[in-house]
């Protein structure tokens, strides 16, 4: 792996020496990888190499289920945001997450957005409007939902549905967004729109995102980490590791051989 | 017969028509004995409340007033179920309030907190499994205990607070248990999105676990209440009043010697309840008591039940729609 390339570009985050086990089974193996800011990183490789788990390490999702545990760090900024006396909530609120499936919360349009910011303590009107408005702006979801914001979440469509999510964890002003296969629920105009999102985020916020999809890891990704059987075989610019793969493996799967 | 004239039988036209033509004979049949089992248990309880109604008819006429505002008397055409319903009131309220903040705080732990930094979830499920056996005891048996707690180690007394405290031991069964069940129907990935948004704990429950599951707590809280408050065995048992011709006292009303009630004196008050003045009346040699009084009292009592239950399935609704899944 070459870090030489990221050196250019600050970094905000970096997994060191990450293992990880769900009871016995040893899922991530010796994990160590860099998170540009305000890029985009992807993590690509076959169903079942850990990339899901490794990407909901970031925000300590596994703590929500017994029988995890892990070893080694994920810095952010320096900071180990696995260390036991760092309160997982402090990560979630530096660090937000769109789910495979959209699951916005049984609520208005409108609540879902503001709800993040209500448990940040903003309880101000004015301000709400403005930011639930700035996030779905952010979104690309304004003109479609301005007149309507106290319908259901669950009245819009698939896609409008993920792009809900993105925009409820914009509105937190997070220092990264995880994206865990956002696309793979949606039909493909939905994905083409969620991706141009991502596209328009990139310079604002730092991305982190898991797919299945290696065109798309083509299209919207400056880093990607190919990962198989819970070990990153290879980890660089997105056009070095579609353009010429180091390793036998990378070019496999990437040329469709296996996956 | 070959093989091949049972493969041939497959694609045979007249074959395949007497196959479905059989098939559809045991569909009728089986709709003709769920619509008559349907029919008989309908029939049945329409045959109970209209012979009730028709028993307590005399009742309902012009004296249905005096009926339902006078005191015991033993005349039957003076007696009447004020006390009665007054006090199923005041019980269920007791109740509701012991009942409805434990079940659910119980049933919150059991699902949200063990197996989650709490106790292990195979204790949990120890737990579940003995609370769920606890709805399957004879209610007479939280009598005796409330005979022997209440009333004996605490000296509750017969009283408003120790029939509440009976009824709510009785129902907190099924509260926890409907509880749990309506939690777990939540799916993950809405605790997963709001976790993940940076919620803690306490507002994940209170902002979205419990709205989201609203409709059933309140159901299970429903029927467990119109359960609670057809119930005489365990009141009988702690020492109901059947011949009760006062009210509890009303807070802050004048006490005749002198100062005021407090606030909570009602709790303290001797009691009657619904199913124990029916139970009384029945056991009467009285006609006027044993067939009209009993069946009038009857009917309000089912009449108080239905309502519980039609409030039970109205607010399952208006929490369904309020929820915007």
């Amino acid at each position: 792996m070459d870090r030489t390339t990221i050196a250019r570009e600050k970094l905000k985050a970096e997994v060191v020496n990450f293992n990880f086990f769900y009871g016995n089974f040893h899922a991530l193996k010796n994990i160590n990888i860099t998170v540009a800011e305000k890029q985009v990183t992807a993590l690509i490789g076959p169903s079942g190499c850990g990339k899901s788990t490794l990407l909901r390490a970031f925000n300590r999702m596994h703590e929500l289920y017994p029988g995890t545990r892990h070893e080694g760090q994920i810095l952010l900024e320096g900071q180990d945001i696995m260390a036991k006396d760092v309160d997982p909530i402090e990560v979630r609120m530096r660090i937000g997450m769109v789910f495979q499936k959209p699951n916005p919360f049984p609520k208005s349009i409108y609540e879902n957005i503001a709800y993040g910011l209500r448990i940040r303590g903003i309880n101000k009107k004015s301000t709400l409007d403005e930011r639930v408005e700035q996030a779905l702006r952010g979104a690309a979801l304004w003109d479609e939902v301005k007149d309507r914001l106290d319908k259901p979440g669950f009245s819009l469509s698939g896609g409008q549905q993920q792009r809900l999510c993105i925009a409820r964890t914009l509105a937190t002003s997070p220092e990264i967004i995880l994206f865990d296969e956002p696309t793979s629920a949606l039909d493909p105009i939905a994905t083409n729109s969620i991706e141009e999102l991502i596209q328009e985020l990139r310079n604002q916020v730092t991305i982190l995102i898991v797919t299945h999809n290696m065109q798309q890891a083509t299209r919207v990704s400056d880093y990607t980490a190919f990962m198989y059987l819970g070990e990153v075989v290879e980890f660089d610019k997105t056009n070095f590791i579609f353009g010429s793969p180091t390793q036998q493996r990378t070019k496999d799967y990437i040329s469709g051989q296996f996956g | 017969m070959t093989d091949a004239n049972d493969i041939a039988q497959l694609t045979d036209l007249q074959t395949i028509r007497k196959g479905i033509n059989a098939r559809k004979l045991v569909d009728k049949i089986f709709v003709a004995l769920a619509l008559g089992s349907l029919f008989s248990t309908l029939g049945v309880l329409i045959v109970l409340i209209g012979k009730l109604v028709i028993e307590g008819s005399k009742r309902f006429g012009s004296g249905f007033l005096t009926f339902i505002t006078s005191v015991p008397d033993s005349n039957p055409e003076e007696a009447g179920i004020k006390i009665a319903i007054v006090g199923s009131i005041l019980v269920i309220l007791v109740t509701a309030s012991i009942a409805v903040p434990l079940g659910i705080g119980a049933g919150i732990y059991l699902e949200e907190y063990a197996g989650r930094g709490g106790i292990p979830t195979w204790v949990a499920n120890i737990i579940e499994v003995n609370i769920s056996n606890l709805a399957g005891i004879p209610s007479i048996i939280y009598g005796l205990l409330a005979l022997g707690v209440f009333k004996a180690q605490l000296k509750l007394g017969e009283t408003i607070i120790t029939a509440g405290l009976t009824l709510a031991l009785l129902i907190l069964p099924i509260i926890i248990v409907t509880t749990r069940e309506s939690i777990k129907a939540i799916p993950q990935a809405l605790r997963e999105g709001v976790y993940a948004i940076g919620a803690s704990r306490w507002q994940t429950i209170w902002d979205h676990i419990l709205p989201a599951s609203a409709g059933g707590i309140l159901t299970g809280i429903i029927v467990g209440l119109s359960r609670a408050i057809g119930e005489a065995a365990p009141l009988v048992t702690i020492g109901a009043l059947t011949f009760l011709t006062f009210l509890p006292p009303v807070p802050f009303s004048p006490k005749q010697g002198g100062g005021v009630y407090g606030p909570f004196d009602w709790l303290f008050a001797p009691f009657t309840v619904m199913p124990i003045q029916v139970f009384d009346w029945v056991g009467r040699p009285d006609p006027g008591f044993n067939v009209v009084n009993a069946g009038a009292a009857a009917v309000i009592l089912v009449f108080m039940t239905l309502s519980m239950n039609a409030l039970a399935i109205y607010l399952r609704v208006y929490f369904r729609k309020r929820i915007k899944w």
